[in-house]
């Protein structure tokens, strides 16, 4: 993302204008667009015209349009944005407080304005401002029969495809069926990989499954790659990473260890991404991802609650309370919370993570499409590691998660 | 007969044919005109032999008699004019199968199908000798239902002419009354005991192999086969898993000497009749233990002996512990340890009565009574104490216990819910011979026979059951506790899948997105919160689950609540929890059935908890996904 100037004044109104380079821009900008804000952005309107005579014809005008927002879309897969509201700025062909919606693209500016920028939504625009966080990969995380083709970006873990058959399972003398099953299902893995992962952005494909199904399916994908002439494979063969984590594995790998990294998780679930993740061998390639970070951050909460329960609190209301004894080391708030429709709301949870700034604690703003994320969203979105123990007994209404 | 008379000219010998005797040609066609005419039973006349219609086709519309010493009699009539008939290559196949049917259970008539078939292919030269003649239409039209059922049973690759007669048989909906039924199963009781066994243990501990071996010393694998093993074994330089091989089957399993899916088996003790589920061991392949452990009654732990090995299985983390631990958990109370490779520490006593010390409290510990469980010590690669056929002197100097098959054979009869609502979950899917496709599972409760119709959940489609089979041997009707191989028509084979549920149309299970459970914690490592992720082991299924909310904490012994809505719960509580699911799962309360209200939550590689279904919850999903935007 790139900012093209900034303008807010002491009371925190202004405008910024922004240009979304990558696909991942867009997930900020919708974290960034609020109900009540201004957008402006160069759009297309069909526009119809009524001549002297009567006759009406329809015309496709590119316009700059300015609306204030009402709704707002994001869709995941596309990666697109799409905010409606009511025309603000009355042109030739808009009329005032006409419905337009406008589909926010890839390297064409807009401009945000908002009554109060925030903490959060200035942090959120350095962040996406900052080159230097990148790191994409693509993860294939499988189990006999599942199988997730997944993207992770910084702040995205994108589920391009999911992949579930049925393979018959193994039976006296009657072997063929469950390898031809077997064979069925990495072909489906194989075509969505080549179609989901691009391999001029991705750093490296990580191969992740309980059991030997990753190695067997390397292997094939492979073989297949040499036979079938996938260059795109076969090129690309040194950013496939499999990890090993237990030792029992290492023996198959010997040849071409040093292409492959295959990681190790307990079932092909989505959620255990969270575990490759964590995979220690995979931390140098992975650095300081976002998505890692978190992972790490929310186990670092769990521990704590293991070790001393008091010296973890999770819930609004708790969290809060919390906040005013300025007990919060560490505050894991997730992002969905601040796209509360609902001004009050977000206030409150700015106000948590002021609080918690302003008394040199630490705040994570999780990406709700993390599986980190996703598993703090389940855990009412806010979660704190305090500094010292808090002993809450009365613990009633507590809004469902 | 064109080729008869010109053999015959060839060879200038004229042998005036006779005409009386049918052609084979005239055979096959008698067969098929009767096999495609849709002429009821009743209308034909039963004297008129050619047009006999196939047996299959005898609907239930024909007079249900029972069978009565009246027919026995007939029967010896029979018998004695059977010399007679067979001289003329006749058959009284229906003579043969009616005692047959008489006699002994039907489940067991098995082994006497291949003769009858073999017998059956003159049958229509009966219009010889009329006397035999109106007999046998007598015994037909008595012993109708349990022939008829018999008949079209028989595996597919029987006698070509014959093909039509199982699938006009599945059409005509020949169902036994419950009565019926309860008699048949009352039979099958008489007869030995059926009992599915698991094995478990450790990686490593030498399950497969003790298994294999046992198998082949009971002599279900012929020494062809085993030899066989042992040469392509020995070119891999893994000749010690020959006989590990006879379970292992997949290449990959093979190649890496690591059992990865359960493999089943069958076979026979003097008193039982075993289902044999081989779990693999590694930690990695727990889900398809939990499958296999959760389909069986009763399980040998095996542990192997050798110094250190058998510290790393038991120590935390080790599969010998979390084995016995889910086990018990999925409803197995009866336990067999088996101390295997005893042979690697030259059968010391002293080792073998340390580990069955330790084992053996760890085991009480978890909730096994201790007269329900039983130790012996044994090789599995030289076959020691399985069978009692090797002599091991220095085992002998000590032990005067059973042997393995001897105590197998212990085991207590289980009590099964025949009467219950039918109800089977699929573990396995394949395109079998015929028409439509076949799914195995274990029944959990009822009994089935071919021709019921069964509703397929969460899918709701109904399919018709074609046929039956256990152990690739075909059965009129089958009961709770059995491993079967179900042939269903009437839906799409992709809409089914492992871990869907078989049942009754008019009583189907419960379909749930969101359960309130009771669950017992394990020894987790970090604590559990709500929106908790963990994966759902229920029957073959395996699906991700969210705790969504932590009602209770409960009192371990004696369940009384000790706290609402706690924050975490930490090792070894116990507490009344929400959980939800992606998509619908099927299943049943464990109040109502025992074996279908159990399942255990899996996080991360470990087993975190047991717990049993209480109640199935509206879902509340909606509201609270509304905020996420990957929905």
């Amino acid at each position: 993302m790139k900012q093209v100037f900034r303008n807010i004044d002491k009371y925190y109104a202004g405008s910024v204008e922004l240009v979304p380079e990558e696909p991942e821009d867009m997930w900020h900008a919708y974290n960034l667009v609020a109900v009540g804000d201004t957008l402006r952005s160069t759009t297309i309107r069909k526009v119809q015209t009524e001549s002297a005579t009567g006759s009406v014809s329809v015309n496709k005008v590119r316009t700059t349009l300015c609306i204030q927002v009402e709704t707002i879309d994001f869709d995941t897969q596309g990666c697109v944005l799409r905010v409606k509201g009511r025309n603000i700025q009355e042109n030739q062909y808009v009329k005032m407080g006409a419905y337009h919606t406008l589909d926010l693209e890839l390297n064409r500016k807009f401009a945000l304005g908002k009554h109060e920028w925030d903490s959060v939504a200035l942090d959120r625009i350095d962040m996406a401002c900052d080159p230097t966080q990148h790191a994409d990969l693509a993860a294939v995380i499988m189990q006999e029969g599942l199988a997730h083709v997944c993207l992770i970006t910084p702040n995205m873990t994108l589920l391009r495809a999911k992949i579930e058959t049925t393979i018959p399972r193994k039976r006296k003398g009657m072997c063929a069926q469950h390898d031809k099953g077997l064979t069925k299902f990495y072909d489906q893995i194989i075509q969505a990989v080549l179609r989901h992962v691009n391999f001029d952005i991705v750093k490296c494909v990580l191969i992740a499954s309980p059991g030997f199904v990753k190695d067997q399916f390397a292997e094939y994908m492979f073989t297949m790659a040499v036979k079938m002439d996938w260059k795109i494979l076969t090129d690309n063969k040194s950013k496939f990473v499999l990890v090993h984590s237990s030792s029992g594995f290492k023996h198959s790998l010997k040849d071409n260890k040093s292409k492959f990294v295959l990681v190790h998780s307990s079932s092909g679930f989505k959620h255990s991404l969270k575990e490759v993740l964590q995979d220690p061998s995979l931390a140098p390639k992975l650095a300081d991802t976002k998505a890692l970070t978190e992972v790490k951050a929310l186990d670092e909460f769990y521990q704590m609650l293991m070790n001393d329960a008091d010296r973890a609190s999770y819930g609004v209301k708790h969290v809060e309370k919390a906040v005013d004894l300025q007990a919060v080391e560490i505050l894991l708030i997730s992002d969905e919370l601040f796209r509360a429709q609902d001004v009050q709301k977000r206030k409150r949870y700015i106000k948590i993570v002021d609080g918690v700034k302003e008394n040199g604690g630490e705040v994570r703003i999780f990406s709700s499409l993390h599986v980190s994320g996703e598993q703090l969203g389940q855990l009412s979105g806010v979660a704190a590691i305090l500094r010292f123990p808090i002993h809450d007994d009365d613990d009633d209404s507590e809004e469902e998660g | 007969m064109k080729h008869i008379k010109r053999s015959c000219n060839i060879m200038n010998e004229i042998i005036p044919f006779d005409f009386t005797t049918p052609s084979p040609d005239d055979i096959v066609r008698s067969k098929q005109k009767a096999a495609f005419t849709r002429t009821a039973f009743a209308t034909a006349p039963p004297t008129v032999i050619l047009k006999v219609p196939p047996k299959g086709r005898q609907s239930s519309k024909s007079p249900e008699k029972t069978i009565n010493s009246n027919d026995q009699a007939t029967n010896s009539q029979l018998n004695s004019d059977k010399s007679e008939s067979l001289q003329k290559s006749q058959t009284l196949s229906n003579n043969v199968k009616t005692s047959l049917n008489i006699d002994s259970d039907k489940g067991r008539i098995v082994a006497s199908n291949s003769e009858d078939s073999n017998l059956r292919t003159g049958k229509s030269d009966l219009k010889t000798d009329s006397g035999v003649l109106t007999v046998k239409s007598d015994s037909k039209v008595d012993t109708l239902k349990l022939e008829s059922k018999t008949d079209s049973f028989l595996t597919p690759k029987k006698d070509p002419s014959l093909g039509a007669i199982p699938r006009s048989a599945s059409k005509a909906k020949l169902l036994l009354d419950p009565a019926k039924m309860k008699e048949e199963y009352d039979k099958r009781l008489a007869e030995k005991d059926q009992l599915n066994m698991v094995v478990i243990g450790h990686v490593d501990a030498g399950k497969s192999t003790l298994m294999g071996h046992l198998l082949y010393q009971l002599g279900e694998i012929n020494q062809r086969i085993m030899h066989k093993y042992e040469q392509e074994s020995k070119k891999l330089g893994k000749g010690s898993f020959a006989f590990a091989w006879v379970l292992d089957e997949t290449e990959e399993e093979r190649a890496r000497g690591v059992t990865m899916d359960i493999a089943q088996s069958r076979f026979e003790t003097p008193k039982k009749v075993i289902t044999l589920l081989d779990a693999p061991g590694h930690k990695d392949f727990i889900p398809n233990m939990i499958t296999g452990t959760a389909q069986a009654d009763v399980a040998i732990l095996v542990v192997n002996a050798t110094k250190g090995e058998f510290e790393t299985g038991f120590e935390l983390g080790g599969q010998t512990r979390e084995h016995a631990i889910l086990a018990r958990s999925l409803g197995v109370t009866q336990l067999i340890v088996a101390v295997n490779k005893m042979d690697t520490i030259d059968w010391l006593e002293t080792r073998y009565n340390d580990i069955t010390k330790k084992l053996g409290q760890f085991l009480k510990q978890v909730g096994y009574k201790e007269n329900d469980i039983s130790f012996i010590p044994c090789s599995g690669l030289s076959g020691v104490n399985l069978t009692g056929r090797i002599p091991e002197p220095k085992l002998e100097s000590w032990y005067k216990g059973s042997t393995l098959e001897e105590q197998i054979d212990k085991f207590k009869v289980v009590t099964r819910s025949i009467d219950k609502p039918f109800r089977l979950c699929v573990g396995d899917i394949f395109k079998g011979m015929g028409s439509g496709f076949s799914v195995t599972g274990r029944i959990v409760t009822g009994s089935v026979q071919p021709g019921d119709r069964l509703l397929v959940l969460p899918s709701g489609d109904s399919v018709a059951v074609k046929g039956l089979a256990i152990n690739d041997v075909s059965y009129p009707c089958a009961f709770a506790g059995d491993h079967v191989t179900v042939t269903i028509t009437g839906m799409d084979m992709n809409n089914i899948h492992v871990g869907s549920m078989l049942c009754d149309p008019t009583s189907p299970l419960k379909s749930a997105t969101r359960i309130k459970a009771k669950i017992v914690l394990f020894n987790v490592e970090i604590p559990i919160t709500k929106g908790f992720m963990v994966v759902f082991h229920y029957q073959s299924i395996t699906e991700p689950a969210v705790i969504k909310r932590l009602n209770s904490q409960l009192n371990k012994s004696t369940g009384e609540v000790i706290k609402n809505k706690p924050k975490c719960l930490v090792k070894n509580m116990s507490a009344v929890v929400e959980l939800e699911f992606d998509r619908p799962i099927c299943l049943e309360l464990y109040k109502d059935y025992k074996d279908l209200g159990r399942f255990m939550l899996r996080y991360s590689g470990h087993t975190i908890a047991a717990g049993l279904v209480e109640e199935v919850l509206k879902s509340k999903s909606k509201t609270d996904e509304g905020v996420s935007s990957s929905g």
